[in-house]
């Protein structure tokens, strides 16, 4: 792995996201921040869509759920917030498990409906069960940041954190595309019936694959919340982002790791333009739905696709 | 005494059609057993039927004395059986090689990625499609994807292979360079091949015996001679009464 150069590509992307805010201070952290989460949902979403062939629509159910446990072990159980962390990932990613097998059965746009269904009938839940706060949710008192040095402070070790669960992201990307469960998910993506001739048990698979890409998005949602200080079913578990997220994906091209770092990112910056541009500020939406369309059209496999059928060098170098 | 493969009564109707009613067979390592005949008679449902692709509505599959009956078709590969497609099935953006790596991974030896993929090399060399493995498989011609249908199911390593129609839509050339593959096979290996075919001519050659299959029944069982000469398959399937002498002149 060492040998390889894109291994290199994704420790330097980390060290650049250490590195450029504390030269640039709190208003580029702020930027990178959001493009890291954007990044881990995009890089976690590829393992779904990219990797396995499946279009999870619901991909944000994660993140949502993920931040509304996390900050209720804070809050109301006083967790630290490492421990909440890894309580919320591991209750996520069982469930997630457990659904998947459920849900999994179901094969192509039935399988995207049942996505959207899940979040819709999570966030209905979480809307109305009172230990979460109901549909006001859950607010983040000043005292949960003391443990961490202060308001100041925590807000710096969350952005760290945020770039931890980035770099686990690309490394997990990465190792399970080089794997053999990863060949496994390949074949079916091209083929789940021909996958399981060749002796692929696919069943299984995909429920680990969903499991598994529930991990990190759910300890992102943690960290997302627990910076903005409150968390609101409206917000954690918006559709749209969701769909966002796909966006992102197609943007940057799925099925590579570099694809799907790269779409997230560069989403972020194009949004943030967008969002502060007096012309567009009201459209971003109308803007990322207008480019899914195109890409979808002119450049199914992304920026990374476009790249590979132009230079056989980048399909070896970005993987 | 244990067969390699034990079909015993197995039926399967599909709403009002009977599609495979009642077959049974079996088949000893080292076998080339033909399957022919006409077209719908329910080959390959009887071959999805053993591979565990559909479950059988009556009647038992056991393989080596174990019963696998309705076993998904994950779990039928662990035990040693290993299947190709008559209408290919290609792992379209994948390369020749990762194609045969999978089949090497997931198959009955379920070996690990650095080991499978030195075997499938050299599983692509048998077959002839060394040349090929970098090309993604998508691109390969129709010959070529059956090729690779064959070195896929090779690559595990199987007990028994099931061949769906490997030589149809071939050219006589092609056609040719595949009867050498599955008599390499046969020789390196040693395992048991059943084979779906309506070239005649390879059938009655490959094969040590030959079975009929009509509306879903079993006309007959023999050695070719036996099974070209037999009156019920003339009429069902050969059509020319003087098809057997042509058939065994030419070998």
């Amino acid at each position: 792995m060492l040998k390889k150069p894109f291994f290199w590509i994704m420790v330097a992307t980390v060290i650049a996201f250490v590195v450029m805010p504390i030269f640039g201070g709190i208003g580029v952290r702020e930027s990178l921040f959001l493009a890291a989460v954007y990044m881990i949902l995009a890089l976690n979403l590829n393992l779904m869509i990219g990797y396995t062939g499946y279009v999870n629509f619901g991909s944000i159910v994660f993140f949502g759920l993920g931040g509304t446990l996390g900050i209720y072990a804070i809050t109301v159980m006083g967790w630290p917030l490492w421990a909440a962390l890894i309580g919320a990932a591991v209750v996520v990613a069982l469930l997630a498990l457990l659904l998947g097998l459920g849900i999994l059965r179901l094969r192509g746009a039935y399988f995207a409906l049942a996505t959207i269904g899940v979040v819709e009938a999570t966030k209905s839940f979480v809307s109305n069960f009172d230990p979460f706060g109901g549909s006001t949710g859950m607010y983040i008192s000043f005292s949960s940041y003391k443990p961490l040095g202060g308001p100041r402070e925590a807000l710096w070790i969350v952005y760290f954190l945020v770039i931890a669960v980035l770099a686990a992201s690309l490394l997990l990307g990465y190792m399970i595309k080089r794997s053999r469960f990863g060949l496994g998910l390949f074949a079916i993506r091209e083929d789940e019936d021909a996958a399981m001739v060749l002796g692929v048990k696919a069943p299984l698979f995909k429920a680990i694959i969903y499991s598994v890409s529930s991990i990190l998005p759910a300890m992102a949602g943690v960290l997302f919340f627990f910076k903005n200080g409150v968390i609101q079913p409206d917000q954690a578990f918006e559709l749209t982002l969701s769909i966002e997220a796909i966006v992102m994906l197609m943007l940057g091209g799925q099925g590579t790791v570099f694809g799907a770092a790269l779409g997230g990112f560069a989403y972020e910056q194009f949004r943030g333009y967008l969002l502060t541009s007096a012309t567009f500020s009201n459209f971003h939406l109308v803007i990322a739905g207008a480019l899914l369309l195109l890409i979808v059209l002119f450049a199914p496999g992304g920026l990374t696709g476009w790249l590979h059928e132009r230079w056989s060098l980048t399909r070896r170098v970005l993987e | 005494m244990t067969h390699l493969i034990n079909v015993e009564g197995v039926s399967k109707r599909f709403s009002g059609v009977q599609a495979v009613n009642g077959v049974s067979f079996y088949m000893d390592e080292g076998e080339i057993l033909g399957l022919i005949g006409p077209n719908g008679a329910g080959k390959t449902t009887l071959f999805n039927l053993v591979s565990g692709v559909i479950p059988p509505d009556e009647g038992r599959v056991t393989m080596l004395g174990e019963d696998i009956t309705g076993m998904a078709p994950y779990n039928v590969v662990n035990r040693g059986l290993a299947r190709t497609h008559q209408i290919v099935k290609p792992l379209n953006d994948m390369t020749v090689l990762e194609n045969v790596t999978v089949g090497a991974c997931f198959g009955r030896e379920k070996l690990q990625l650095g080991k499978a993929r030195e075997h499938a090399l050299k599983v692509l060399h048998t077959v002839g499609l060394a040349d090929r493995k970098d090309v993604l498989a998508v691109h390969l011609t129709i010959a070529g994807k059956k090729r690779l249908e064959v070195a896929r199911a090779l690559a595990g390593n199987p007990r028994l292979l099931l061949l769906d129609e490997v030589l149809a839509g071939l050219n006589p050339t092609e056609v040719a360079g595949m009867i050498e593959v599955i008599r390499t096979v046969r020789k390196e290996t040693g395992i048991g091949i059943l084979m779906i075919e309506h070239l005649m001519q390879a059938v009655m050659s490959l094969s040590d015996r030959v079975m009929v299959l009509n509306f879903g029944e079993l006309l007959a069982t023999g050695t070719p001679e036996e099974v070209a000469n037999h009156p019920h398959v003339v009429e069902a399937y050969l059509g020319d009464p003087n098809m057997a002498e042509k058939l065994m002149a030419r070998q």
